[in-house]
C-alpha cells in the first residue's frame, strides 16, 4: 500500500538530503557547499545548546527558586504569566555570581570573574575528589579483585578454568598500570611486566579502534540509507 | 585581594565538599544539592561568554569584509533563527520549527561529520595496521578480529566469536581497568592541584 507524504516532510526531507550531499562533497575538495553547512551547523548548534540549556538550567536551577510560573490555564501556553517569590531569594547569589563571569568583557574589571570561577573550581574539585577515587580506581580495584570471582569450576575459553582467566585480568591491570608508571626505569623485571602491559594495552586499543571504524561504517551506511530513502519518496 | 579570595574559596569549597562526602545527613545533602545549583548556575552564565564571542568573532568578520565572511553571516542567522524559534512563543523545546530544523539541519550535517570519518579512519587504518612491531601487529589482529566478530564470516563465526569475546573480556577489560584507574589518579591529583592552590593558571597573570 502506498503511503501518501506531505509536502512539508518531502521539503524538510529534501534540506536534509541536501545538507548531507554538502557535507560528503569535502571528500572531493573543500568547496563552498561544505563551508555553507559547516557554518551553518555551528551556528545551529550554539543556537541549539542556548534554548537546551535555558530550558533544562536556567529555568529549574534559577528561575523556579525567583518565580511563579503558570501556563494559560485555557490554551495550555507556557508560562503564561509569572510572578516573584522571595522563600529561596539566596538564589539570586548565583545568578550576581553568573553575572560577574561577563566582567571578563572588561580589561579593567575583569578580575571579579575570578570569583565565580574559583567558587566553581572549589566546588567542582572537592566533589571530584571523593566520587573519582570511589568510581574510577576504588570500584576498579574492587572489580578487578574482588567482583571477578575466581571460579574454579567453570571452564572458560579454551576449556581453561575462569579463575584463571580472572587471574590473567588482575596481571594485565597491574603491569598496565605498571607501564604508566615512569618513576621508576623500564628494566629487568619491572620492563618486563611493562612490556606485557603495553601488549595489554595494545589489545585494548585495538578493540577500541575496531569499534570506532565500525560505528562510522554503519554512520556511513545510514546517511546513504537516509539519501536512499529520500530518492524513493521523490521518484 | 585580587588573586587571595578566589584561592581562599577554592580551598573553603573544595575541603567542604570534599568532606560532604562523608557525612550522610540530610541538611548535608541538601548542601550538596544547593551547592550543584550554584556551579549549575554560574556555568550557564558563562556560556554568554561563548556565544558573545561567536557574535563578536561573526560580527567583527562581516564588519571588516574579511575573507568568506558571508559563512559568518550564515552563521549568525542561523544562531540567532535557533534562538527564536526556540523562545516559548514559539512553542519552546517541542516548537515545531525548532524540533524540525534540529530534525533536518542539525542531525544530518552531524550524522555525516561523523560518517565522513569511516573515509579518514581507512588512511588511519593503513598506517595503524601496517604489522611494522610485535606491538602494532597485536593491535592490528585485535581491531580486525573485533571487526570479524561482528560481520558474517559462516563457519569461521563460533571461532571469531569466541576469541573476540574472550580479547573484549580479559586483555581488554584489563587495558580498560588500568585506564580508568590511571584517569581517575590523575583526575584526584589535578583536583587537590587546584584545591590546594598549586595549579593557579585560571587565575590569570595580573
Amino acid at each position: 500500500m502506498e503511503q501518501t507524504v506531505s509536502m512539508g516532510t518531502i521539503l524538510w526531507t529534501t534540506v536534509g538530503v541536501f545538507l548531507t550531499l554538502c557535507m560528503f562533497s569535502f571528500l572531493y575538495k573543500d568547496n563552498p557547499f561544505y563551508k555553507f553547512a559547516e557554518h551553518l551547523v555551528v551556528g545551529v548548534s550554539v543556537g541549539y545548546w542556548a534554548i537546551l540549556l535555558y530550558y533544562n538550567g536556567v529555568n529549574p536551577n534559577l528561575f523556579s527558586h525567583l518565580f511563579v510560573f503558570t501556563n494559560d490555564p485555557t490554551t495550555g501556553a507556557e508560562f503564561n504569566s509569572w510572578k516573584p517569590k522571595f522563600d529561596e531569594i539566596y538564589y539570586i547569589i548565583p545568578a550576581l555570581l553568573g553575572i560577574a563571569m561577563w566582567t571578563r568583557f572588561s580589561r579593567k574589571y575583569s578580575w571579579i570573574s575570578r570569583y565565580p570561577l574559583a567558587l566553581y573550581l572549589g566546588i567542582s574539585s572537592g566533589i571530584a575528589i571523593p566520587v573519582t577515587m570511589k568510581n574510577n580506581v576504588l570500584s576498579q580495584l574492587r572489580g578487578t579483585v574482588v567482583g571477578l570471582g575466581f571460579d574454579w569450576s567453570t571452564s572458560g575459553f579454551l576449556g581453561v578454568p575462569q579463575g584463571i582467566w580472572d587471574i590473567v585480568v588482575v596481571i594485565g591491570t597491574i603491569s598496565s598500570l605498571i607501564y604508566f608508571f615512569f618513576s621508576k626505569e623500564h628494566k629487568g623485571a619491572w620492563g618486563g611486566a611493562a612490556k606485557l602491559g603495553i601488549y595489554t594495552l595494545m589489545i585494548g586499543f585495538g578493540a577500541t579502534f575496531g569499534y570506532t571504524v565500525m560505528a562510522r561504517i554503519s554512520l556511513l551506511i545510514y546517511r546513504i540509507q537516509y539519501v536512499r530513502d529520500w530518492w524513493k519518496m521523490i521518484f | 585581594m585580587k588573586r587571595q579570595i578566589p584561592l581562599v574559596l577554592v580551598f573553603t569549597f573544595g575541603v567542604l565538599l570534599a568532606i560532604q562526602y562523608f557525612v550522610p545527613s540530610e541538611p548535608s545533602q541538601r548542601g550538596y544539592e544547593f551547592v550543584l545549583d550554584w556551579i549549575t548556575i554560574i556555568g550557564i552564565f558563562a556560556m554568554v561568554l561563548g556565544i558573545w564571542s561567536q557574535i563578536h568573532v561573526g560580527y567583527y568578520k562581516i564588519k571588516h569584509r574579511s575573507e568568506d565572511w558571508q559563512y559568518s553571516v550564515v552563521t549568525l542567522v542561523s544562531m540567532f533563527a535557533m534562538i527564536l524559534f526556540g523562545l516559548s512563543f514559539f512553542g519552546g523545546l517541542h516548537g515545531t520549527i525548532f524540533r524540525l530544523i534540529y530534525n533536518n539541519v542539525f542531525i544530518p550535517i552531524q550524522a555525516t561529520i561523523f560518517s565522513l570519518l569511516a573515509f579518514y579512519i581507512a588512511s588511519a587504518s593503513y598506517r595503524a595496521f601496517r604489522a611494522r612491531s610485535a606491538v602494532s601487529t597485536v593491535l592490528l589482529v585485535a581491531a580486525l578480529l573485533l571487526m570479524l566478530r561482528v560481520i558474517p564470516t559462516g563457519p569461521l563465526a563460533d571461532p571469531i566469536n569466541q576469541i573476540g569475546s574472550w580479547m573484549l573480556l580479559v586483555p581488554n577489560l584489563a587495558a580498560k581497568r588500568a585506564i580508568l584507574i590511571g584517569v581517575g589518579m590523575g583526575g584526584v591529583a589535578t583536583a587537590l592541584k587546584i584545591v590546594l592552590g598549586i595549579e593557579r593558571s585560571y587565575l590569570g597573570k595580573d
